[in-house]
């Protein structure tokens, strides 16, 4: 098992660590699949994370200069690594003005991804930061745990509001009550609800926009005969929500949610070269 | 405390009725009285009155007179209600607290009388959010029966001279001395701390005073937890007016200029912690 990778260019440093910033904000522990086209971070849905999984892809060649991985064997070349996405986090604040950042996993008393930053330095020999960061490595006979999620069999798919709004909004909420309610149509309409004994507070949204999905077979699409007023709503935990809408750094070129009614909210955020899905059940 | 149980929102015809082009005219007002989670709404023809009161010797209230609304009407002669401030002002800001130049948070407000919640109308980019809040039995309220006839000594103060000293209070201290007399030091804070007193001095003749009118040696201590809250007040203000009575209650008074430049007032109640009268300091 052997992984090496460095990036030198300075933008993709700096958006590689908004990423992992990203995914720190919504997970304490996740699994790193690495695979030789992509890295893939992932929480799956246990009990511990209140429901909620997330699954965020990106392609490595849109970030690492150099990039060689060996799995375990040969027909399952892939490496899972769980790991505290904070440690990785912590480790590239170091390399803001960095020339180059490596990363290689290694095994010298426990396997550890090694994160060596080299900064620059006014003599000729360069400064190096090294973070070794503990990773457990998790075994072929479990990779079956951290399956990709299938799209769910939405009620009704739209597209996200502006996020800071959003965020302001669910931000306000949270203030007010522990849960919040989504709903949406396929008219483009959504509302956020909260109701407690003191308070409602609706939010309503409108012109949003219903993504085109392909029916085509194995496909998911809302029932065709819709009645395109309806709403599908969930009830989720506020928090998880403001979680997912604190930890975007930058604006995604879409962002929009699949609710099936009464069952779980899927929401895909879509960089240029990172996508995130994040799902979060109804609550009982 | 009583909670009456709420009617739907719907029946009655309104008693009150407010429109705002921008709620931040009311919402950062009401920050500067928000010490306590719940406060008396008190409006007439004349305008809005936010009262709020803790441990029964301070008083805070935020004026909004009618004219700064864009409509402001009042059925009755009086609306009275109690309501949880923290939550009016969550959904006052539900849009955030910092807006771009030239956005605003559009505000109309509804009340239906006894026994209604109240409804929140909000909007900003097209965006609506709609508010009920409910409201309570309006709870008796001080009254420091402060007039001016009853007025000791007064000065008015230009705000900024104030701020970093109220910033900078010693927290360490129970309490906050106020010295005002026609004789030196004039007008004094001070602050007995775990690291020693400190005195901070304004002359009379200082660029700051805009007025001084102080008839006699008065030296009154003031709970500083109590008095803390009105810092708020003072960062939002132009002009601050510091007055007592012959028992020592103090009264600040705080203008405040709104975006649009138009004038509110806040103003801190504040009986005093023991009643030093001295001749010497």
């Amino acid at each position: 098992m052997r992984f090496r990778a460095k990036i030198v260019d300075l933008a993709c440093l700096n958006h590689f660590s908004r990423v992992i910033n990203t995914i720190a904000k919504l997970a304490k522990t996740c699994t790193l699949r690495l695979t030789v086209s992509k890295l893939y971070f992932i929480l799956s849905d246990k009990v511990a994370n209140g429901g909620v999984s997330m699954w965020c892809e990106l392609c490595q060649g849109n970030f690492f200069d150099e990039y060689q991985m060996e799995g375990a064997a040969t027909e399952h070349n892939e490496i899972y690594l769980e790991l505290v996405p904070e440690n990785l986090s912590r480790a590239l604040k170091t390399a803001q003005s960095a020339k180059a950042v490596k990363m290689k996993l290694t095994n010298k008393h426990y396997p550890c991804l090694r994160v060596a930053v080299e900064l620059p330095s006014l003599s000729s020999s360069s400064r190096i930061v090294t973070h070794d960061i503990p990773v457990g490595v998790i075994p072929r006979r479990l990779w079956n745990d951290f399956r990709e999620p299938s799209v769910p069999d939405f009620d009704v798919s739209i597209y996200l509001p502006v996020l800071k709004t959003m965020k302001s909004i669910v931000e306000r909420m949270k203030n007010l009550s522990n849960s919040i309610v989504i709903e949406a149509n396929l008219s483009g309409e959504m509302n956020l609800k909260i109701e407690t004994d003191l308070v409602s507070v609706t939010t309503h949204f409108k012109d949003l926009g219903n993504p085109p999905w392909a029916s085509e077979d194995g496909c998911p699409s809302s029932a065709p005969d819709r009645d395109l007023e309806s709403m599908a709503e969930a009830r989720i935990d506020i928090r998880k929500l403001q979680q997912l809408l604190a930890g975007q750094q930058v604006n995604p070129t879409k962002a929009l949610c699949n609710i099936v009614s009464k069952r779980i909210v899927h929401f895909i955020l879509l960089h240029e070269d990172v996508s995130l899905q994040y799902f979060i059940p109804a609550l009982a | 405390m009583p909670f009456s149980t709420q009617l739907p929102a719907s029946g009655e015809p309104y008693v009150l009725v407010v429109s705002l082009d921008n709620a931040r005219h009311l919402s950062s007002l009401l920050r500067a009285v928000h010490f306590q989670d719940h406060a008396t709404c008190f409006a007439t023809a004349n305008g809005l009155r936010v009262t709020v009161e803790d441990a029964k010797c301070i008083q805070a209230n935020a004026f909004i007179q009618a004219e700064i609304f864009q409509e402001f009407t009042v059925e009755e002669e009086s609306v009275t209600f109690r309501i949880n401030l923290s939550v009016l002002l969550d959904c006052l800001t539900i849009f955030g607290t910092s807006s771009l130049p030239g956005t605003s948070t559009a505000l109309r407000m509804c009340y239906r009388g006894y026994g209604y919640p109240l409804m929140l109308f909000l909007e900003e980019g097209g965006v609506v959010t709609v508010c009920k809040i409910n409201t309570q039995e309006p709870d008796e309220l001080l009254d420091f029966d402060f007039c001016s006839t009853k007025v000791v000594n007064k000065i008015i103060l230009q705000s900024e001279g104030l701020r970093e000293a109220f910033a900078e209070l010693d927290m360490t201290s129970e309490v906050l001395q106020i010295t005002m007399s026609p004789d030196k030091p004039y007008f004094r804070l001070s602050t007995f701390g775990n690291a020693g007193s400190a005195h901070l001095d304004y002359p009379k003749d200082s660029d700051l005073m805009e007025a001084f009118h102080c008839n006699q040696t008065q030296t009154n201590r003031y709970k500083i937890s109590l008095l803390k809250p009105s810092t708020k007040a003072l960062a939002l203000s132009c002009k601050v007016s510091i007055r007592t009575d012959a028992q020592g209650f103090l009264s600040l008074q705080y203008m405040i200029r709104n975006e649009d430049g138009q004038i509110c007032f806040v103003e801190y109640y504040c009986c005093p912690d023991e009643d030093i009268t001295e001749a010497e300091l």
